[in-house]
């Protein structure tokens, strides 16, 4: 396998020298798993803590990729390297995938920003772990702000998009979006609506919907106790309008997490559920070679004689392995 | 059976439009189970080449329509190399047979021409990749 | 000019009327052994009659037969102008144009993008120096041109009538096509520059301009050829394409144009596959569903605003690189459908077309196949033969049906109108999806062998890759374009070439102003293709597709 040759250390040396081609082998073990994903995401997490992650979902040809250029843009302007990490999904029947519509920045020297696409499936500890080791390597290697770019349809997808510091859900009007929104329990996660195409009709409609299940408390539980209402801004990304708006929204919400002590309780939460996602896949990989163990044999024996129940028997397994 | 997954970058360099060709390519792979990242119409060497780092492609795929594959093939060729990168690149389209001795020589992997199968189109790709494994 | 159907007489007296009244070819209407044939068969609908199903012209070829345009373009421009006069000693009897790629996309020659592409795949034009070339020792008053041009195809239009005047040939006498239909190049053929809206705006300033001063041109060709060869069914290129003239017309509608006027002068390009009977009724259906929606949807009531007349090409896309010489026998199969969907002009493809671009050997035999289905085949001698079939009427139903369902769904996206809803599918990738995803089913049905291709997936014996002649061209054409170019751009006055591309920008910031006396003022200071281009692009924007697959 050519593309692991390299030393990890080395690797990393190079990518945080700015070597992009190293930074996209590590992010390739990453997506890998494994013992040397392991060690990657160990060495990034040294480093890493500065970066602001921001979350981009709606649903596909709601234009996030536009926005997310644009942002790119406005932040490059203003000094800051953007790392994008855009999540497509994959055929369940082949595991391939196609990741289209990587942004187009042809005004952009490549310098400013990095983009990797990322399929939902085919990495061993699948995406709850893979994300939020990519973000940690993006961060380590001086990305700043990391933007994960999700299509907000799924369970998994929208959890990557709010495990993010800031969330930004862009509908779009007269497809009944906000309400669907709404079902896949987006609105929970949002910080900041986008409207995009508000050039169309119903575009106030789709605003209207917004501020009425805003009204009727579907916000993040955490915001509501210190006073933050997500912002509903009107854009067209393919004209640009709502981008600055945008940006100015990010970095408001940026400043309130800060303000409010809110963004300590987010970065624990993450780490939380990093931590619990690692143990469920630890423990869950781990299953098999257990029930191999005497302790295994015993217990299956038991329940085949109908002495305790599987729930009894897995019970009694984990209990003896965590109190080793 | 491959021990990994593959991500291939499909473009259309330059400003050839045929894009008809790309698209059902993009599909066969996908279906042959590889991670397809297709970059799209008007792509420059710089373009390709920035995206084959950060994605870190396994084969690049090219097509070409517009009987540019002389000039073109081998300017993506160079520009790999130019950047250090040694990643197969694999060209489709129009190209007629006596053209392929001189894309191979410049440094491309394989050429898939009109007509091609699902299967040629996915044997050619993993061929190529496990080629340059293997180197 | 009504539709003429007041009187008491039944549809075949009224329509002998008209065709008495038709000059018709000196030739015997009658089959090869000699039995007369009459002009049409059937009692209840004629040709010349709306919804024109079987036909615009009441005497159809009998009268004349189509035009045999063949598309020619390649290297320099005075290659082609050696190539076009070949033609019309050969007896062609229109011109037409294929522009490399980079003057198709607005870029000049010396353009890092155009690198590789410069007179490859058709002729290159930065200025019009080029254009001088390309028609030398030609009489515009005499041709009819066809220019397939899109996204920069006002300042190709200018040069046109700007080298016309130099030869005292005035805009009124010009008689020709230029393709000028933007909204396919978002959906299949991807020539575009700006975003679709102010493209259409500049698509309505010509057609503007036209009605006022070029009334033998066609300012529009709405072509659904480059929808199929994308990969569409015949059912999504005869919608789209039906869909997207809809769009023009209420564009031009919006901007105060009379659709009577406009409407006459609009002309449509198919696509003839090899599926026979399909190309047949998608011809018939064409006509059919124009004519009501001009007539009904949009109150023409001249009926040449609700003639579908059209130009047909043979699908390059079906020709096969194995065994290419039997691809002839496809071309004339294709010609012999457009012949008998009643189509006004056509191109036939050469059989190499698949390899590289055509030969001169492989263009002749192309023109060759047209004519023997024009001399020899008897087809021209009866208007619409096939009408009246059952399985012809029903197919060509369901080809309306078919669209009809497709119009609602643009409808319903517009919110009521086409040319919104077709912005809409645009914008969010409904075109260039539906047309992927049949060129897919496509592949898969041939790839797996449910679909056979002769010479590709069964009877493969017989290719011989050795045998071929094809045409190549070197390097030796870009370096002398670049040559031309820095030479012009040596010899004009800068200074008034700043100030027209100036005018340029000014007018294009004004929706109020027609665009096309600005270009036609700064083509004449010999600016290049790609300045006048971005002297619009600086207020429209440059248009960059999402890549869907």
């Amino acid at each position: 396998m050519n593309s692991s040759q390299e030393p990890i250390p080395q690797l990393f040396k190079s990518a945080l020298s700015g070597e992009r081609r190293s930074l996209g082998k590590l992010l390739t073990i990453i997506e890998r798993g494994g013992e040397t994903a392991d060690t990657v995401a160990g060495l990034a997490h040294q480093k890493a803590g500065s970066a602001h992650v921001v979350g981009v979902t709606g649903a596909p040809g709601s234009g996030k990729s536009t926005l997310t250029g644009r942002l790119i843009d406005l932040f490059s302007k203003t000094g800051y390297k953007t790392a994008v990490l855009a999540v497509d999904p994959s055929s369940p029947l082949t595991g391939g995938a196609i990741l289209g519509d990587r942004i187009r920045m042809d005004d952009l020297a490549g310098e400013d920003c990095f983009i990797r696409s990322m399929a939902t499936r085919g990495h061993s500890g699948g995406l709850a772990l893979a994300v939020p080791a990519a973000i940690q390597i993006f961060d380590a290697v001086g990305y700043n702000p990391v933007i994960i770019e999700t299509v907000g349809v799924g369970q998994v997808e929208v959890d990557v998009a709010g495990t993010a510091d800031t969330t930004v859900v862009v509908v779009t009007p007269g497809m009944g979006d906000a309400v669907q929104a709404n079902k896949a329990g987006l609105l929970e996660v949002a910080d900041i609506f986008v409207v995009n195409k508000a050039d169309r009709p119903g575009a106030n409609d789709a605003r209207r919907d917004l501020e009425l299940m805003l009204d009727l408390g579907h916000v993040s539980g955490l915001e509501e106790k210190t006073g933050y209402r997500p912002p509903i801004i009107m854009a067209n990304s393919l004209e640009g309008t709502g981008s600055e708006e945008t940006l100015k929204a990010i970095k408001g919400h940026a400043e309130h997490l800060k303000k409010s002590g809110s963004i300590k309780i987010r970065q624990k939460q993450r780490i939380l559920m990093e931590i619990q996602n690692r143990i469920e896949i630890l423990i869950g990989s781990n299953a098999k070679e257990v029930l191999e163990t005497d302790l295994g044999i015993a217990n299956i024996e038991a329940v085949l004689n109908r002495v305790i129940s599987p729930a009894e028997a897995a019970k009694l397994i984990v209990n003896s392995i965590l109190n080793d | 059976m491959r021990n990994r997954q593959y991500r291939v970058i499909l473009a259309k360099l330059g400003l050839d439009g045929h894009d008809r060709g790309i698209k059902v390519v993009a599909r066969i792979l996908r279906d042959a189970g590889m991670e397809v990242i297709y970059l799209g119409l008007r792509q420059t060497t710089g373009s390709i080449v920035a995206a084959a780092e950060e994605e870190d492609a396994d084969a690049i795929g090219l097509s070409m329509h517009n009987a540019g594959h002389l000039t073109l093939g081998p300017k993506m060729t160079d520009a790999l190399q130019e950047a250090g990168l040694d990643i197969p690149l694999v060209i489709g389209g129009i190209v007629p047979d006596e053209d392929v001795e001189e894309l191979i020589n410049s440094g491309v992997a394989a050429v898939l021409g009109p007509g091609a199968s699902a299967e040629e189109v996915v044997s050619t790709v993993s061929a190529a990749i496990s080629a340059r494994d293997q180197a | 000019m009504g539709t003429e159907e007041s009187s008491n007489l039944n549809p075949k007296e009224t329509w002998q009327l008209k065709f008495e009244k038709a000059k018709l070819r000196d030739i015997p209407f009658e089959t090869m052994s000699g039995v007369p044939v009459e002009p049409v068969y059937g009692e209840d609908l004629f040709p010349g009659q709306y919804p024109y199903t079987r036909g615009i012209y009441p005497s159809m070829y009998r009268s004349r037969l189509w035009t045999m345009r063949m598309f020619a373009g390649f290297g320099t421009a005075e290659d082609t102008n050696m190539r076009f006069k070949e033609l019309l000693r050969n007896g062609g009897t229109g011109l037409s144009t294929a522009f490399d790629m980079p003057t198709l996309m607005g870029r000049d020659s010396d353009s890092e993008w155009s690198l590789g592409e410069v007179g490859r795949a058709g002729v290159a034009i930065d200025t019009l120096s080029d254009m001088e070339d390309l028609f030398a020792d030609i009489d515009l008053s005499k041709v009819s041109t066809s220019m397939t041009i899109n996204g920069p195809a006002a300042t190709l239009l200018a040069m046109y009538v700007a080298i016309a005047e130099k030869n005292s040939v005035s805009p009124d006498q010009l008689a020709g096509t230029i393709q000028n239909d933007i909204l396919k190049e978002y959906q299949a053929q991807k020539e575009y520059i700006y975003p679709p809206r102010p493209s259409m705006r500049i698509v309505t300033d010509m057609v503007k301009y036209t009605t006022a001063e070029m009334p033998k041109w066609h300012p529009i060709s709405i072509s659904g050829y480059h929808i199929r060869e994308a990969g569409s069914t015949a059912a999504q290129e005869l919608a789209f394409t039906l869909a997207n003239g809809f769009a023009y017309v209420e564009a031009a509608i919006a901007a105060g144009q009379n659709v009577d006027e406009f409407g006459r002068r609009l002309s449509f390009f198919f696509n003839s596959h090899s599926d026979f009977f399909e190309e047949i009724g998608k011809f018939r259906a064409a006509r059919r569903i124009w004519a009501r929606w001009m007539k009904e949807r949009y109150g023409a009531t001249d009926e040449r605003a609700m003639f579908c007349r059209f130009h047909t090409q043979t699908a390059g896309v079906s020709l096969t690189a194995q065994q290419p010489e039997i691809n002839i026998a496809r071309v004339g199969i294709q010609a012999l459908a457009a012949a008998l969907g009643g189509t006004q002009s056509l191109h036939t493809d050469s059989f190499d077309e698949a390899l590289a671009l055509p030969s001169e050997e492989a263009a002749r035999i192309a023109l060759r196949t047209q004519q023997i289905v024009a001399h020899e085949t008897g087809v021209t001698n009866v208007a619409d033969p096939l009408g009246g079939a059952p399985y012809v009427e029903w197919m060509t139903d369901e080809m309306e049906r078919q669209a009809e369902a497709i119009f609602a769904h643009l409808e319903d996206i517009g919110n009521g109108s086409i040319l919104e809803g077709t912005f809409a599918g645009i914008e969010n990738g409904y075109f260039v999806g539906e047309i992927a995803d049949a060129a897919y089913r496509f592949e898969r049905e041939v790839n797996a062998g449910r679909r056979i291709i002769v010479g590709v997936n069964d009877f493969t014996e017989g290719d011989n890759p050795e045998d071929r002649n094809l045409l190549r061209i070197g390097a030796e054409t870009e370096e002398y374009q670049l040559k031309r170019l820095q030479d012009v751009k040596s010899k004009r006055n800068q200074s008034q070439v700043d100030a027209a591309l100036m005018v340029v920008t000014e007018v294009a910031s004004d929706a109020t102003r027609n665009l096309m006396p600005a270009i036609i003022d700064a083509v004449k200071t010999y600016a290049t293709e790609e300045e006048i281009a971005g002297a619009m692009e600086t207020v429209f924007g440059t248009y960059v597709e999402r890549a869907i697959v």
